[in-house]
């Protein structure tokens, strides 16, 4: 298989592919939950679900004072290196081409050099949180394979997109085929890891207010 | 609890998965945040207290039989099932390390209820035969006598002689068509007589028509702590027997947190029926009074106090306004410590760790949290509004040789009722 020929396949069936799986699996994930359901509470509601799921799913995105402090690490880092994945993934121009090709929808972008430059900031704090994986003793019992596993196939499209950006070693044209081959990969464990959490988390947070707003609580 | 066994155990960890569960064992990224939140990992810095840890059983069962790959390795042989020795090895984490208290919910990034979870653990622990002793005696006295300290109607009957004597009050017991009737803790009972007084007291000025009743009096719930729907269900329809019979319009749940989570929000979803009366809590009656302007007091309490909300009550339970306005009413210098309300710290005896003799040296470990909470604003006493808070705070207070005395806050009210 040449470069282009390479090229090719990943752009064309191995992306609709990776597409294809990351939907369903989605969509399955969603069915797996939603269709379990969940029991009426026949206790006298003193507030309002509604009020208490959507508060929480805004309000959980903040932690509260004594958690910053005891869990400062854990909290500065992974803000530092979910922003960094939406600026990347959302605001770098051929990306956001990509969006257009395959959603009919553009948006503006962020000038090249500081998506670079932020693409090095989360590659820096994916490492840092790795590091702090392994030496947090909770952390370390908590990690299972598939958390080392999700956490290799994050960097993986960070690394190989700012090789291919920068041509740093290979042709350009094997490196974006590399770039979006560890993106393919990322999509498709994307529904069946915890990188789920991307979606899912809106219905636990959901959940979480619902129940104590229920119960006039707010949480 | 007869006829335990690893497949009704099973069984019921699978009954307990709902949406809610699966929406949260998917979202958990490992972050480790929760353990932060738990007075049992803060205080021993032990990982296998990680509230998260806590509900590995039931995240097992939801992987393998509610989830398309789960399901997949199960079929194939690829993933570990769970086991007996699972459950037992789980028991003392998901009893004696955990008071349901529901700090960890709060503080999950992805919004995880990890206390909804561990209750729901408990369910299939008591079904497969892995309880602590303890709260399995006073489940069976729960049952069988009325109340798991095994305390009687004569004791009772005692008591209010006692406090008709003492105060020169009346206690009403079984007047058909009061308003409220009054439930009780065994604790209150036995350790703490003086509430049924105050009550009786505080009532009497402000016009309030009430009850006891001597068929249903005891208020809190072992079937819940241990996780036996079928008792807790048996234990709340004795109360909602008891308040049809004399049909009262509210039911008035007692100075205790567990008491309140089972005939307030757990009771009608036990017993599979809205409740034809309300209920409230005793701060909720008492706050309600003085909005109303019918608590009329002498003086204040002058010393500086402040108030550990009862985690049921407060976080898991919604009354947090309440005991604040009644003690801005009753004490001049009311103090709140850090981190006071909804994200108090639980004084780690509640959710059955109390009647589990196994837990008693870790839950005294624990309230080094406490005394650093209470260190950071030196109060004169302290103040609460559980009788399960009561007696583990001042076994704590003892333990540490700290001279804080504790109040009740129904009580402190009633010592400062005017005599007219």
């Amino acid at each position: 298989m040449t470069d282009a020929e390479f090229l090719l396949w990943v752009r064309g069936p191995a992306f609709n592919t990776a597409l294809f799986i990351m939907l369903a699996g989605i969509v399955i994930r969603f069915l797996e939950i939603l269709f379990l359901g969940r029991k009426t509470n026949l206790a006298e509601a003193r507030g309002s679900e509604v009020a208490g799921g959507f508060r929480t799913i805004l309000r959980r995105s903040v932690p509260d004072m004594d958690s910053f402090h005891r869990s400062g690490f854990t909290i500065i880092a992974g803000y530092v290196f979910h922003i960094g994945l939406f600026v990347v993934i959302f605001l770098f121009v051929p990306h956001i081409l990509v969006f257009e090709r395959t959603l009919g929808i553009s948006w503006g972008g962020l000038p090249s050099n500081i998506v670079d430059a932020t693409t090095v900031v989360t590659i820096v704090a994916l490492l840092a949180v790795l590091v702090h994986r392994i030496k947090d003793p909770v952390m370390r019992m908590l990690s299972k394979f598939s958390d080392y596993l999700v956490w290799l196939v994050t960097i993986l499209p960070l690394i190989t997109g700012w090789m291919a950006f920068n041509r740093v070693g290979l042709s350009g044209a094997t490196l974006i085929g590399v770039h979006i081959l560890s993106v393919e990969l990322l999509m498709i464990l994307f529904p069946f890891t915890k990188l789920s959490h991307a979606f899912t988390l809106f219905l636990a947070r959901w959940y979480n207010g619902a129940i104590a707003g229920y119960k006039g609580v707010q949480s | 609890m007869s006829g335990a066994s690893f497949e009704r155990g099973y069984n019921a960890l699978k009954e307990q998965i709902d949406a809610p569960v699966a929406a949260f064992l998917s979202s958990c990224v490992h972050c480790g945040m929760c353990a932060e939140a738990c007075l049992f990992f803060t205080e021993t810095r032990d990982p296998k207290y990680t509230p998260i840890h806590k509900v590995e059983p039931l995240r097992k069962i939801w992987k393998q039989e509610y989830t398309f790959w789960g399901k997949l390795g199960k079929a194939l042989g690829l993933s570990k099932p769970l086991t007996d020795q699972d459950l037992a090895d789980w028991e003392t984490l998901v009893y004696d390390s955990c008071t349901l208290c529901g700090r960890c919910s709060m503080v999950c990034p992805v919004g995880n209820d990890i206390a909804y979870m561990i209750r729901k653990t408990r369910e299939g622990m008591a079904a497969a035969g892995h309880a602590p002793e303890g709260l399995i005696g006073a489940t069976k006295r729960a049952v069988t006598i009325g109340s798991p300290m095994g305390v009687k109607l004569p004791a009772l009957q005692a008591q209010i002689r006692h406090t008709e004597q003492e105060f020169d009050v009346k206690v009403p017991v079984d007047v058909e068509g009061a308003d409220y009737l009054c439930m009780l803790s065994s604790m209150e009972i036995m350790n703490f007589p003086e509430y049924i007084g105050s009550i009786a007291r505080i009532f009497k000025q402000a016009g309030v028509s009430w009850t006891l009743s001597s068929e249903a009096f005891e208020a809190t719930n072992s079937g819940i702590q241990i996780g036996v729907s079928d008792i807790a269900a048996e234990l709340v329809q004795r109360i909602v027997d008891a308040a049809e019979k004399l049909k009262v319009k509210a039911v008035i749940s007692p100075e205790c947190g567990h008491a309140y989570m089972a005939i307030r929000w757990e009771g009608p979803n036990l017993v599979g029926k809205k409740f034809g009366f309300k209920v409230v809590h005793i701060l909720e009656v008492l706050d309600e009074l003085r909005a109303q302007g019918k608590l009329k007091l002498k003086d204040r309490e002058t010393q500086k106090l402040t108030y550990h909300d009862p985690c049921q009550i407060g976080r898991r339970g919604g009354v947090l306004e309440q005991p604040r306005n009644l003690l801005n009413m009753v004490a001049e210098n009311f103090v709140e410590m850090p981190e006071a309300g909804k994200m108090n710290w639980c004084c780690g005896a509640g959710g059955g760790v109390s009647s589990n003799e196994r837990a008693d040296e870790l839950r005294l470990k624990t309230f080094a949290r406490k005394k650093a909470q209470l260190d950071a604003v030196n109060p004169d006493a302290l103040m609460s509004a559980c009788s399960n808070c009561r007696i583990h705070l001042e076994e704590g207070l003892e333990e540490y040789h700290m001279d804080i005395p504790l109040l009740s806050l129904t009580e402190t009210i009633a010592e400062h009722l005017s005599e007219k």
